[in-house]
C-alpha cells in the first residue's frame, strides 16, 4: 500500500508529463489546467490504491484519461475513422522520394524533419480524433508500451495497435500538408531554396 | 473498419500471411512494432538482418524513427508555475 505522505515526492515530478497529456487531450490550456488539477486531486485521494513498485506514470495517466472522458466526453461519439484506413506506411518519406529501391541523400530527410515547427507538430496531433490522438500521445510522446496503453485505456492490445497505426499515418498526412503549404514538398530544389530563404 | 474489436489489416503479428510478401514488404509490415520494441526476438532479428543489407528500407526505418523524436520533442509542455502552486496548495503539499 502506498503511503499518502510519499505522494508529493513521487507524483509531483511527473506533473510536466501529465500536463503535456492534458494539453494534447483537451487542446486548450484552461481545460488542461482543470483536468490536471482534478487528476492530481483524485490521485492523491486514491493513492492508497496504488501498488508500490508498479508504474506510477501509467497509474496517473489512467486517472487522467478516465477523468478526461468523464469531464469532456459525456456524450460518447463514434470517432471518425473512415478516411484513415488507406494511408500507406512511410507516407511522408515516400513524398520525398524514398523507398521503391531508392536511397536518398540525407539532406532531403533532414531538411524536411527540421522544418516542422512545434506549432505544426502539435496541430497535426491535435487534429486527430480522441481515440487516435490518445494512443499516439501515449506511445510516441510518453513512450508507453502497447501493454501499458491497453491497461491505461482498458482496451485490447489489438485495438491499441490498429489505432496507433492509423493515428500515426493520419498525423503524417497532416504534417505533409504543412510541408506542402510551405512548398517544402514535393521535392523541388528551387522551391526548397525559396522556403529556406523566405 | 471495426476498430473496437481489434480486427485490422494492419495487425501484422498474427493471422497475416507474411510469407506471401517480399522481404521489404515484410519488414515494412512490421515496422511500427519493430521500432516500438514490441516484436519477439525472433522476428526482430529477421528484420534486423534485412535492414543490414537493404539500404532503402533502413533509410525508411530511420526516417520513421527520427520523425518520432521530432514529434516527442515538440509535444512537451511545462506546467505553469501558478497551476503547480495551486495543486500543491490544494493537496496541502509544502514546496
Amino acid at each position: 500500500m502506498a503511503d499518502q505522505a510519499d505522494f508529493a515526492e513521487l507524483a509531483m515530478p511527473l506533473m510536466d508529463s501529465l500536463y503535456s497529456g492534458a494539453m494534447r487531450m483537451t487542446r486548450n490550456p484552461a481545460d488542461a489546467e482543470d483536468l490536471l488539477q482534478e487528476t492530481y486531486l483524485k490521485a492523491y485521494r486514491g493513492f492508497g490504491g496504488f501498488t508500490e513498485g508498479t508504474n506510477l506514470k501509467a497509474w496517473l495517466y489512467r486517472i487522467l484519461t478516465n477523468t478526461y472522458i468523464n469531464m469532456y466526453r459525456k456524450k460518447q461519439r463514434r470517432p471518425d475513422e473512415t478516411d484513415l484506413a488507406d494511408v500507406e506506411d512511410l507516407f511522408l518519406y515516400r513524398r520525398i522520394g524514398g523507398l521503391e529501391g531508392a536511397t536518398l541523400g540525407q539532406s532531403a530527410e533532414e531538411e524536411l524533419l527540421k522544418s516542422f515547427t512545434e506549432y505544426e507538430v502539435k496541430e497535426a496531433l491535435d487534429g486527430l480524433s480522441d481515440n487516435f490522438r490518445t494512443v499516439v500521445l501515449l506511445a510516441d510522446v510518453e513512450g508507453f508500451a502497447y501493454k501499458e496503453i491497453a491497461e491505461i485505456l482498458d482496451i485490447p492490445i489489438g485495438t491499441v495497435m490498429s489505432r496507433l497505426h492509423r493515428g500515426r499515418k493520419a498525423m503524417q498526412k497532416a504534417l505533409f500538408e504543412f510541408a506542402r503549404e510551405r512548398r517544402l514538398l514535393p521535392d523541388d530544389t528551387t522551391s526548397q531554396e525559396a522556403a529556406r530563404n523566405g | 473498419m471495426d476498430d473496437e474489436h481489434g480486427h485490422s489489416d494492419e495487425k501484422s503479428s498474427d493471422g497475416f500471411d507474411m510469407a506471401s510478401l517480399d522481404p521489404c514488404a515484410q519488414a515494412l509490415q512490421q515496422m511500427f512494432e519493430y521500432l516500438d520494441g514490441e516484436l519477439t526476438d525472433d522476428r526482430r532479428d529477421k528484420i534486423k538482418s534485412h535492414l543490414d543489407f537493404c539500404a532503402p528500407c533502413l533509410q525508411g526505418f530511420d526516417f520513421e524513427a527520427e520523425l518520432r523524436t521530432v514529434i516527442a520533442r515538440n509535444c512537451q509542455e511545462q506546467v505553469p508555475d501558478s497551476l503547480r502552486q495551486r495543486i500543491q496548495a490544494q493537496l496541502g503539499i509544502e514546496e
